[in-house]
């Protein structure tokens, strides 16, 4: 057992200034400095993100009519009424089809876009400019843009005619519509990819080149042992970033196809939207919105494991 | 002792924060029921007649109808010196959003506009009141037949104040450029086919120059279908109940379903997507017949004056008949007391003569009550006389979903188109489809009672 004596006190540290400031010390009014910035976003997190999500949880267990005041809660039966629709199926694999075509093509475009405007010293600004306008421009504008381009007497069917290689179907045809979306996607996205590259590739130090230059490695080796580990950063966090993106792919395809032909293209979100707003099921829609929701979080964790771990082993 | 009692329970940061949120979660769902009581605070107020009520209406964002529906609130204002009347509009696209987010936080409307295909999903969801019959006496015969649609679980829930038909526009000078006479437009099924291909132009890769019949499926042709084909072959939409799909309970259906696939398959005279979609394919020109509704005499004066065009009657076959539909005016669950005879004495000026007159000149839609439109002025008029002669032969179909019915027919003309499905069993599948979905929204309806 020990016995505590008095401790002396020691006299307050008093600042030169403010010194009678409701008896705080400055490190007292660091911290409350601190910890109020941080909490003000804190609270605007977690009401605007975080309880809406919490919340379409309890609104999935219900049978939420969007008017009704009778939501009575009918447990998992709007999960099961979902995995029995053969429609929800279609927007899960078509979604997944978003997924394995898009981010790989996203990421492939982007980071080639990225290597050669590393190599172009004149007229860097314009071609970085150039490629990222798409990223800023409206995505309806866009989707509209690109169905007219691509109506059947559209521009791009009557080069294909020109060209002998006879008019396409594009947006009407249930096997082509999703990839024509997909490219319009991958397309408006690259300039936001490249630019995450470019900043990537500008942190890989120069000596490593010129000593696997010295070493007399090729220009594919270097790229292969040098370009592409350095790289799995900014690779990571761009997998993680695309797919995302496209499984919540949703305005393109609205404003495109609106999900058709023959459901071909529609996706998880428009499905959620066409539930909630066309149909007014909320209970649905919100079922349907944390089962997407369980799949990113999922999908997301895994790739921070396999990915990452790659990373902290190189 | 104490200090192992003192570390033995420790949640986890990631435990912490979900106590946390069902915490905050248990205090919103709490939250949200007192929001019934907002609506019975009008009958509080009772017996004061020196302040005015305030009702509000609502409607989306259609230029000409919010202008007019001011200038209309100001001549009741005139008449009901103790209400006072605020509309709200929001866009088209949002609108059903809006009530679905708004209305259950209590901050409804008095009187809503609403599409009559939306009206089940609104009376379902108990969202609306059956309108009072003894303020609105007799409508069965004073508006034409489809205002039916309205009438659910045996009362009226909504009343519309203009309507709209088909009908058949063509475009006078390809008619000419054809060799057709442009005055005298098809007026049968065989003649709209003919005359279809004789104005059909191709260039020298077989690709559409002009369509001889503008053909989109997903915009007025499954309405069309509907109401106009399926009825003028001999066939019904439903039965008096509407529960039972009956297209294919005659040869009719298949018979129609055949005819406006055959355009596009067969005869080849028009396909989805030309120049966008129907509308603008005829509106600029690249297309000779289009059929659609009254409306768009309107959105063709502003954005193609020049267009030389005529309407026409839908063509007919065995009989007559084309579609209707409307924008109807209804009555919130929610208002009672003071703030439901307020809100009855607007629609009931909303459907009056006076107003259905104004309707037609300023928005361009037809009168829904027989007496205002069979006027000589109207039957008369060679743009909107074509669509008013129709109006009695006109049906309005019930809608369980509108996009979910529209989705079906389009994904059934496509099976046909992309995957050279036979029109039969497209169409077989397509009445299964849509029975399905009728069949469980009554279901869920007969358990509710």
């Amino acid at each position: 057992m020990r016995t505590t004596g008095v401790i002396p006190s020691r006299p307050k540290r008093r600042l030169w200034f403010g010194s009678g400031i409701g008896r705080l010390n400055y490190r007292h009014k660091q911290r409350l400095f601190i910890y109020g910035g941080l909490l003000i976003p804190l609270i605007y997190f977690v009401v605007i993100r975080i309880l809406p999500i919490l919340y379409s949880f309890n609104v999935s267990f219900r049978e939420w009519g969007m008017l009704s005041t009778d939501k009575p809660f009918v447990g998992f039966d709007n999960y099961a009424t979902l995995l029995s629709d053969p429609l929800f199926l279609k927007s899960l694999v078509n979604t997944g089809i978003y997924v394995v075509v898009g981010v790989p093509a996203q990421l492939i475009a982007g980071l080639i876009v990225a290597l050669l405007l590393q190599q172009v010293v004149k007229l860097r600004g314009l071609f970085r400019t150039a490629y990222f306008i798409p990223y800023v421009t409206s995505v309806v504008a866009v989707s509209w843009i690109f169905r007219w381009l691509l109506m059947k007497n559209g521009i791009v069917n009557a080069l294909f005619i020109e060209l002998g290689l006879g008019p396409q179907s594009f947006l009407y045809s249930p096997t082509q519509a999703i990839f024509w979306i997909i490219a319009v996607m991958v397309w408006q996205n690259i300039g936001f990819q490249m630019l995450i590259f470019l900043a990537g590739l500008q942190n890989i130090p120069k000596l490593y080149y010129e000593a696997a230059a010295i070493d007399g490695a090729t220009g594919w080796q270097r790229f292969v042992h040098i370009t592409i580990p350095l790289l799995n950063p900014v690779m990571l966090l761009s997998v993680v970033m695309a797919s995302i993106g496209f499984l919540q792919s949703f305005t393109q395809v609205l404003n495109m196809t609106g999900g058709g032909p023959l459901d071909s293209t529609i996706s998880v979100v428009l499905h959620i939207y066409n539930l909630a707003f066309k149909s007014f099921d909320m209970g649905l829609a919100s079922a349907a919105t944390v089962i997407l929701f369980v799949i990113i979080f999922m999908l997301t964790l895994v790739q921070l494991k396999v990915l990452g771990s790659r990373f902290q082993q190189e | 002792m104490t200090k192992s009692g003192y570390f033995s329970f420790r949640p986890s940061k990631t435990l912490q924060f979900l106590i946390a949120g069902l915490l905050l979660l248990s205090i919103t769902a709490c939250s949200t029921k007192p929001s019934e009581e907002s609506g019975s605070a009008g009958v509080t107020a009772s017996g004061d007649q020196t302040e005015p009520i305030t009702i509000e209406y609502w409607q989306y964002e259609f230029p000409a109808k919010v202008e007019l529906i001011n200038a209309l609130i100001q001549e009741f204002e005139t008449e009901h010196p103790n209400i006072k009347v605020k509309q709200t509009n929001f866009p088209y696209d949002q609108y059903n959003q809006k009530v679905a987010t708004l209305v259950p936080a209590g901050k409804g409307p008095d009187v809503i506009n609403l599409y009559y295909g939306w009206l089940p999903k609104y009376v379902q969801s108990g969202y609306l009141q059956p309108l009072p019959e003894s303020s609105f006496p007799g409508i069965a015969e004073a508006f034409f037949p489809f205002v039916d649609t309205a009438k659910l679980n045996g009362s009226y829930y909504a009343l519309p104040t203009g309507v709209r038909t088909l009908g058949l526009f063509y475009n006078k000078d390809l008619f000419t450029k054809a060799g057709l006479d442009p005055d005298k437009p098809p007026t049968t099924w065989e003649e709209l086919v003919s005359d279809a291909k004789a104005l059909t132009e191709t260039d020298k890769n077989g690709q559409l120059v002009t369509e001889g019949f503008a053909w989109e499926p997903g915009s007025q042709l499954h309405h069309w279908f509907r109401d106009g084909l399926l009825y003028q072959a001999g066939g019904k939409d439903t039965s008096e109940d509407r529960r039972k799909i009956l297209w294919k309970d005659t040869p009719a259906g298949l018979e129609a379903f055949k005819y406006l696939v055959d355009f596009a398959t067969m005869h080849k005279v028009g396909i989805n997507g030309f120049y966008t979609d129907d509308a603008n394919a005829f509106k600029t020109g690249h297309a000779a017949i289009n059929v659609d509704g009254s409306y768009r005499l309107g959105s063709i004066k502003k954005d193609a004056p020049d267009l030389n065009f005529a309407v026409a009657p839908l063509p007919g076959y065995k009989g007559k008949s084309t579609q209707a539909s409307f924008w109807a005016n209804a009555i919130p669950a929610n208002v009672t007391g003071e703030k439901l005879e307020a809100a009855t004495a607007f629609l009931q000026f909303l459907i009056s003569k006076g107003v259905q007159e104004q309707w037609v000149e300023k928005v361009g839609e037809l009168p829904a009550q027989k007496e205002v439109a069979l006027q000589d002025k109207y039957v008369n008029d060679p743009l909107l006389g074509p669509f008013i002669s129709q109006l009695n032969d006109a049906n309005a179909h019930f809608f369980i979903d509108e996009t979910q019915e529209r989705t079906l027919f389009v994904n059934a003309v496509d099976e046909v188109m992309l995957n050279h499905v036979p029109e039969e069993q497209a169409f077989n599948d397509l009445v299964t489809k849509t029975q399905k979905l009728y069949d469980d929204y009554w279901a869920k309806q007969d358990k509710k009672k």
